[in-house]
Parts: C-alpha cells; structure tokens; sequence
C-alpha cells in the first residue's frame, strides 16, 4: 500500500497517470487486510465503491470532474447515506438503511469522490475512545492495546492504519480533534454552522459539527472546499460567503500572533505531552510567529457545563428511538410503555443511557433553572473568554488532549476521568468557535496533537498556520508501524 | 346557594398552508395512510426542521385581527413526552416567548357586548393520528398529519356560561376563516377547542379548581360538555367534595364529561428551546406589509355598512359572518341593487334556500349579477315583492333564465298605468260604499280592505304602491 495524500491522488488522477479503479481497489484490499484487525469500518461496500469509481474513471476520461473526482475518502457511520447501512454506532440503528443522503455526502457524491465505507464510532457519538461502539471497540494503529479515541475513533484510525487518505469526522466535545491528536492526524472542527448537519444523526444540536480529518492540512483544506457551505435544509447552518481554503495556505505567517491560554498548560498535563507542544510553539517562534499570553478563567466550568447542556439536548434528540418506526424494536412485550422500555433497554448502550438519564434530570421540572438555565449563563461567559483573548492575538494554541492515547479498558469504567479527555477542546464547541488538532509530536512513540482554536470563520487562516508547520516538521507523515504492509 | 362559572378556552387552530410547518410535505386532508410523511415527518435520524413562513404570516393576521402584541423575537420549544403518533418524541411548540402576545376579541350574546381577552398565541406542530383498531391486533399510525402547523389560541378565564364560550368560539371561527388562516372545517379537525371550567360560590375572588375538556370540535359539544360539566362540578361542590383538577373528556353519546386516567396525563414535558430552530424575528416592516395585505376585519366592516347603507346590527353582523358573504353583498351591492333590500333578501330568501340545500355561498346557483336584477325590478316596480320570490324559486331550479323575459312568460309584470289602475278603483268604489262609509268615519282598517279588493281586482298585478296612493287621493 502506498502513502498517498488526497492531493497526491488528486493530481494523479487528473493527469490520468492512474485510474479512480484501481486506487480504490487498492484501498479494498488495504481495508480487507487491515480491518478485520483495528474495526475501523462498520460497512464496507465493494461493489458499491467501485461503481462510484467507475464513474469518476468516465467522468475524469471526459475531462470534467472536480478536484476530488475520483478520491476515495470514508464516511463517519453517522452521516445518512442512501441505501447505505447508518448505525451510528448503535444497536438502535444496526439495521437502519438511511433513505437519503445527509448534504455532506451528497455533497462529496456530486463533485465525484468515492465512498469506500462507513466508519465507527463511539454510539451516538458518545464517548472519547471509541469504546462505547455497539459494533466494537477500534484499535490505535500506533499501538494496538490503546483507544484511537472518540468519538470518530473509526475515521482517525482508518486514515492512520492508511485504509483511507481522509475521512468525514464529527465534534460535539472534541470528537474531530481528540482522535486526530490520539492517531497522528490533522482534523479541523468548523465554526458552528459552516457545515450543514443536515443528514448527520443528532447527538447535542447545538455543539455538533462535522469536519474533515485527513493527514494534513492541506488535505483538510481541500475536504473543506467541498463540506462548507450554507445549505437551506439546516436552519442553524450559516449563510457566510464561499471560500477557497486551499488558495492562501501557503501565505507565510510571520508576525501572527499566538495565544497561550495558562489554564490549559495547568495541572492535569502530562508533563510530556506539555514538553512536545512547548517545542511546537517554539517552531512556531522559528516561523516568525510572537507569543502572548491569554487567559479563559472559565475554562475549568466547560466540562460541567457541557455535561449539562449535551446531555439535555441528547435526552431529547434520542426519543425519536422509540422502536415505532424504524430501527431496533424488542421482540417480545406486552403493551406500549413495555415495548419502549425494552426497546430503549436494549438498544441502547450504557454510555448513551446514562446521558439520557442526565439530560432528563436537568431538564425536569424544578431543575431546570438550576441546570440547564445556568449552564446557558456560563456558556455564554465561556465565549466571551474567547472573544476577549482574540483582541490580543490570531489564533490560540495548547494541547489539544491532556494525555497520548491511553489502553483500552483503562477509562471506560470511571465516565467522569474519560470527560476529562476533553478539558482542551469542549470550550471551543461551547463557544462555537473553529479549533484544529496536528500532529505536534511523540511522546514514547504515541503521537501528540497541537491544538489551533481560531476566530470565528477562521478557518482559512488556521489551516494555513497548520500548513506552514507542517511543511516545516515531519510529524504529520510519521507511519504507524505496519500501516503500509 | 347561586355559583359563578369562569371559562376559559384553548383553541387549536389548523392553519391553512400548502406544506407542513418545519417540511415541504402537503397538508391536504384525506390521504391514504402516510402518503404525506416525508423524511421529516417520520423523524428519520438527521432529519432537520426548517420553519415554513407562510405559517408565521397567518400567525401575525391572527395577531393583527385581534390587536394584539407581536413579538418581534419568538422563540420554539421542544415539548418532550412519548407517544407512538410524536415522531420525534416531541412536540415543537412555543413556550416562554410565543410569537403573538397579548390581544382581544370582542364577543355578542344576544344585543350584549362582551370583550374576551386573549393571552397569547402560538406556533406548533400537530401530531400524527392512532387509529386504535385500524390493524389487526394492534394501533394504526397515520402520519400524515404530524407537523400539520398549528395556532394555538389562549384566552383569558373571562367567560361566564356555555352561551359565552359558544359565543366566543363562534367568533373566532368567523374570524380565523375571515382572514384566511383556517378553512374552519370542524369535522376534520381544523378548529378544536380544550375548555377550562371552573365554578366558584357567587361574588367569591379566588377561582375555583379548574378541569379541561379536551378536544371538543362542535359548537354543541361545547355547549353540552360546558353545561354537563358545570352542573358536575356543583353538585360536587355542594355535598362538600373538593374538585381535582383534571383532564376530562366529553361523550357525546351519553353528553357527560370524564376524567382522564391520572396517568394519562402526569407529564413533565421538560421544554427547552428547540436548538434546531432560531429565534424567529419579525420585524415591524413586515408586520406592515401584511398588515396592508389584509382585508377589513369584520367588526370594522359591520361598522360601515350600519353607517354607510344604514343596516341594522342585526342585518351588518350577518352579512359579516362569513367573507363569503359579505363578498356576495359587495358584489350584488356593485351590480346596482338596493343594500338594505340586498341585506334582507340574503338574510332571508337566499339563506334559508342555501341551507335547504346545505350549500355554501359560493356555490349558490342564482350569483350577485342575478339577484341584483331581480331586486332591481323589485325597485323599478316592474314586479311585486311576491313576484320577485316567485321568479327567484325558477331561478333557483335554472339561473340561466332570463328575468325580464321570465317576468312576461310568468305573467308577473305589475299594472302600473295609473288610468287602469284608477279605472279599477273607481269599480271597486263604487261596489263598496258601506267600506268607504267605514273608512270616512275613521275605521283605518277599511282602507286596507279596499285596497285588498283592488289588488284582488287586478290580480294582484297592480302596483301596490300605487294603489294606496291613488285611493287616499280618491278618498281624501
């Protein structure tokens, strides 16, 4: 197997120096191999993907296409894709073929890309390592007894075990930027509303949003020009002017300015992750970029408030799972409130219960001010953090997790140590703000990701300071051993 | 022991839109079974609500008609509980901040006038339909109805009796159908109402404990379960039982109301704002717009026509019933008839036909253009009052008949040629002495019996106002 970045394939194809055919079919075999081993994909569709193939082959014959006509990427298993297998990684959904297709796939269909599966995923995207999966837990490419971690562990570890050049990922607490920094990878988490989320099954509607994940920034930025946009279907997706991410990545950075919030270098880093990213700041020196020191003194609430605020909306998003309609229904009950009872019992996972539980609780009459009202306060103080620490700088940068990836089985059994996996990058979501995680690093030869937060529409920006340190370093085309074999 | 009954009512009104409030599926009544369900309306994973404005529209005429408050920033709630006709497993409705606020309507029970006050207003979703039994051994669910945009109106306890509460229904049925917001058909559930009565010792300020009849869709169950449940809850009261509140259900089989089981209705439906959905703002400017889109409101033209063309209350109120009607009037008004005459004949020949016939207005066969011309010979005098009810019973059964040709053919043309008519006069005169005799000895009476005689004379085509003129004349 080869290393090919999608801009690789991309200019491959278009010079017809190889075909959309035989690239995919090399991922298959790649996929076939290596699956059975790390369960990066819950669904894989040959047939299917080499159709698409065949198509962008004809398409790209003809002269026409687009940039990623023909580039096979994966789908995160919680975006709908017609006739394709949606699980979301639950029992609720192991037999829900999607009618439609959600407007991220529908938009990677148009301009010809290839689907080549459907990737795991912590249920309902719920969890950070991976392990909450209905269909099994994934294995780190770096080190199979560690967690890729979550929520789109799948996608993280397919593009890093090379089963993919990119994938579509999600974030509603730092499900894009968490996995990437855990397997090596660069993922970017939009600004809230770039993406559509229409088609993308629902965990907490007002954090969620999905983003690219890739192995650098460039391929990020060329996923990018195909995910945003504005689409009518979502009501909370933003009408804000097409851009063109790839066109000003290669702008030197020299005078940006960076920001170092302290409380995300405070106890709770492990000090040799803290090490990598104060060496990747220092590049960053080296590049002409000046460091000010900024402060998010609510940055120790967001945990709280997330875990209040997520959960509320999940308890509500997940009802429609009522065994009525579609998806999982008990076989066996004896009226109504026992088939919803078994059903729910059944078809969901601990993980999701308890975050049901949760967000039933701070929603009741009674707790409701007390819960979900405040924490809405605190959010909002949790933004204006943000917007007063950009007065002073461009971009924010810090660990993006606390820790390398960590063994399997280690946290799954204390909730609230596993929340802490996203102290760094929750407040973002909260904020709604775009935030970025690259490979910055190795730390006993688990990757370490640096996280980038920017300004609201930022993206751009962003994805040019990741661009230069990456044509600066090597971390980000560091292999998992075995990956190509 | 007298008692004071308070009454308050919830009315969920249908809005007539072409597609669903949050999706583009059709709102057309009568579909087969989920025909109309589309993604959205199954609650599919990753289904997404996008709000529908022409519903906000109807929700700013309702506000506009019944000067009301319209908030510029409103917000939609999710309303959570479980049941198998919810797709989503909640409701998207309006809590904290509904989009039309406080406002008025005013109301008439017999030559009374009453202002009821209106609460608020607000935006939702229906629900499918569970048809219990519809499959074998089990509950059909048809959801063609879910997200159906509905306005649910609140008023203010202000109704006193079953009269009032008829009366106020009454009025906002007219009223949602006047400005084109709900096509008022109660069987197929466009316009329902949820009654909270309540009963309290008379001259008493604290209100007693309310209980809410669910889901009445017919002025008369709504007048029975008023008047039913009333009567309970007095009878409740004087043996010195305390009253629960409750959700209670009508039957219109045996006419009492029922309480729902306790359980049926123990919810906590945990509102919070629907993340899904923006703040809906409406600014004055559109408000405006619409506003100047908006036919008169009904008591505004029921002023005018009392002030212009002198009708009377009673005659105004009815040609402001329905727009339908009122447009009939305007239109027969423009073809040149008299508006008083206008307002009688519609009121009375015209109605009791369409009903004989359970016909709305727009589909009577005899139109304005008809009724003018008939009315018109009326006042040319061309034909008697009682020739033009005959000819409108033809016209009824064939509106393409021509009048002036069917006035000849049916030899209704009145005798207005005063040397005829004086000719008769003098013979009936001459024949009655002992009548003139009466008449000039001051018996009124007399007079109207020659004139009878007269008429009878000519029968009855002379023109009977002519007739009593030349007689005083004769007599005089």
């Amino acid at each position: 197997m080869k290393d090919w970045s999608i801009k690789e394939l991309s200019n491959l194809l278009r010079e017809k120096k190889i075909s959309s055919v035989e690239i995919t079919t090399d991922y298959l075999q790649h996929i076939k191999k290596k699956n059975p081993e790390i369960n990066a994909f819950i669904t894989v569709d040959e047939g299917r993907s080499l159709d698409q193939a065949k198509l962008a082959d004809q398409i790209i014959q003809k002269g026409e296409g687009d940039v990623l006509t023909g580039v096979p990427i994966a789908q995160k298993d919680i975006f709908c894709a017609e006739d394709w297998l949606t699980t979301c990684g639950s029992k609720m959904l192991h037999n829900f073929i999607a009618p439609y297709d959600a407007t991220v796939v529908k938009k990677f269909n148009e301009v010809g890309a290839v689907n080549l599966g459907k990737t795991n995923m912590d249920e309902f995207a719920m969890g950070s390592s991976n392990e909450t999966s209905y269909f099994g837990g994934v294995k780190n490419p770096w080190d199979l007894t560690r967690v890729p971690g979550g929520s789109s562990g799948g996608s993280a570890a397919a593009i890093a075990a090379r089963m993919c050049p990119g994938a579509t990922a999600t974030d509603t607490g730092g499900s894009i930027r968490q996995p990437a920094s855990l397997c090596g990878l660069t993922g970017l988490k939009p600004t809230y509303g770039l993406v559509s989320r229409y088609g993308m099954i629902a965990f907490a509607s007002s954090l969620d949003q999905a983003g690219p994940m890739a192995k650098s920034s460039e391929d990020c930025a060329m996923m990018m020009n195909v995910m945003a946009g504005f689409d009518p279907k979502d009501s909370t997706s933003i009408d804000h002017k097409k851009e063109d991410y790839i066109k000003n990545i290669d702008q030197p950075i020299e005078g940006l300015k960076i920001g170092l919030p302290k409380e995300y270098f405070a106890e709770g880093l492990d000090s040799d992750v803290a090490k990598v990213i104060e060496a990747a700041i220092d590049q960053y020196k080296k590049l002409g970029a000046t460091i000010v020191d900024v402060s998010l003194p609510n940055t120790n609430l967001s945990i709280p408030v997330y875990y209040v605020l997520a959960p509320a909306e999940a308890s509500s998003n997940l009802s429609r799972y009522d065994g009525v309609r579609y998806g999982h229904r008990t076989s066996q009950y004896d009226d109504l409130m026992d088939m919803y009872c078994k059903t729910r019992q059944e078809g969901f996972g601990e993980e999701v219960k308890r975050r049901i539980l949760i967000g039933t609780y701070v929603l009741s009459a009674g707790y409701y001010d007390a819960y979900y009202l405040k924490a809405q306060q605190i959010r909002h103080l949790i933004s204006e953090d943000f917007k007063k620490a950009f007065k002073v700088c461009d971009v924010i940068m810090g660990p993006t997790a606390p820790s390398t990836a960590f063994k399997a089985n280690e946290k799954i059994d204390d909730p609230v140590t596993m929340y802490l996996q996203d102290i760094y990058t929750i407040a973002t979501n909260l904020a709604g703000l775009p935030g970025m995680s690259i490979p910055a690093g190795f730390v006993n030869k688990l990757p370490v990701g640096l996280q980038i937060i920017g300004n609201y529409f930022d993206e751009a920006r962003m994805l040019n300071v990741a661009h230069q340190f990456q044509k600066a370093t090597d971390w980000h085309k560091a292999i998992p051993e075995g990956a190509l074999s | 022991m007298s008692w004071d009954v308070v009454i308050g009512i919830e009315t969920h009104v249908q809005l007539q839109t072409k597609t669903k409030i949050f999706s583009g599926a059709s709102t057309a009544f009568g579909a087969e079974p989920n025909t109309q369900a589309c993604v959205l309306s199954i609650a599919l994973p990753g289904t997404l609500p996008v709000l529908n404005y022409e519903a906000v529209q109807c929700a700013i005429k309702f506000g506009l008609a019944t000067n009301a408050e319209i908030a510029s920033r409103s917000i939609f709630a999710r309303k959570n509980y479980f049941y198998p006709d919810l797709p989503k497993g909640y409701q998207i409705s309006q809590y904290e901040l509904p989009v039309v606020g406080k406002g008025s309507l005013e109301i008439e029970i017999g030559d009374t006038k009453k202002t009821v006050r209106i609460t608020r207003a607000h935006l939702e979703e229906d629900a499918g339909k569970s048809s219990h039994g519809a499959v074998e051994n089990g509950t059909g669910i048809d959801l063609n109805r879910a997200g159906t945009p509905l306005l649910e109106i609140v008023s203010e306890p202000d109704m006193t009796s079953a009269s009032e509460a008829v009366a106020y229904a009454k009025k906002l049925h007219e009223l949602v159908q006047w400005i084109g917001i709900c096509d008022g058909n109660m069987q197929e559930g466009s316009f329902r109402c949820d009654i909270n009565v309540s009963v309290k010792r008379k001259g008493e300020s604290k209100l007693g404990t309310r209980r809410e009849i669910k889901n009445l869709n017919s002025f008369k169950f709504i007048e029975q379960a008023i008047y039913y449940e009333t009567q309970w809850q007095i009878e409740m009261l004087e043996e010195g039982k305390a009253i629960q509140q409750a959700t209670v259900l009508f039957n219109p089989e045996t006419g009492e109301t029922k309480a729902m089981r306790s359980k049926e209705e123990a919810n906590d439906y945990r509102y919070f704002p629907d993340p899904d959905l923006l703040p809906l703002e409406i600014t004055d400017e559109k408000i405006n717009q619409i506003k100047e889109s908006m036919t008169e409101l009904p008591h505004l033209m029921k002023a005018r026509l009392e002030h212009d063309y002198q009708l009377s209350s009673y005659d105004a109120a009815g040609i402001t019933s329905d727009k339908h009607v009122a447009d009939y009037f305007f239109a027969t008004l423009k073809e040149g008839a008299e508006p008083k005459q206008i307002a009688n004949w519609i009121l009375g020949q015209l109605f009791s036909k369409l009903n004989e016939h359970n016909l709305s207005i727009e589909n009577s066969p005899i139109k304005p253009a008809v009724l003018s011309l008939l009315l018109k010979r009326i006042q040319d005098g061309t034909i008697s009052n009682n020739g033009a009810k005959q000819l409108f019973e033809k016209l009824w059964v064939n509106p393409e008949l021509e009048i002036d040709t069917l006035i000849e053919s049916e030899g209704l043309k009145q005798v207005s040629d005063s040397g005829l008519i004086e000719t008769m006069i003098d013979e009936v005169l001459k024949n009655n002495q002992s009548m003139v005799d009466e008449y000039r000895s001051g018996k009124e009476k007399a007079f109207n019996a020659l004139v009878g005689q007269i008429m009878k004379a000519s029968k009855g085509k002379a023109n009977p106002g002519q007739v009593n003129e030349l007689l005083r004349q004769k007599l005089s």
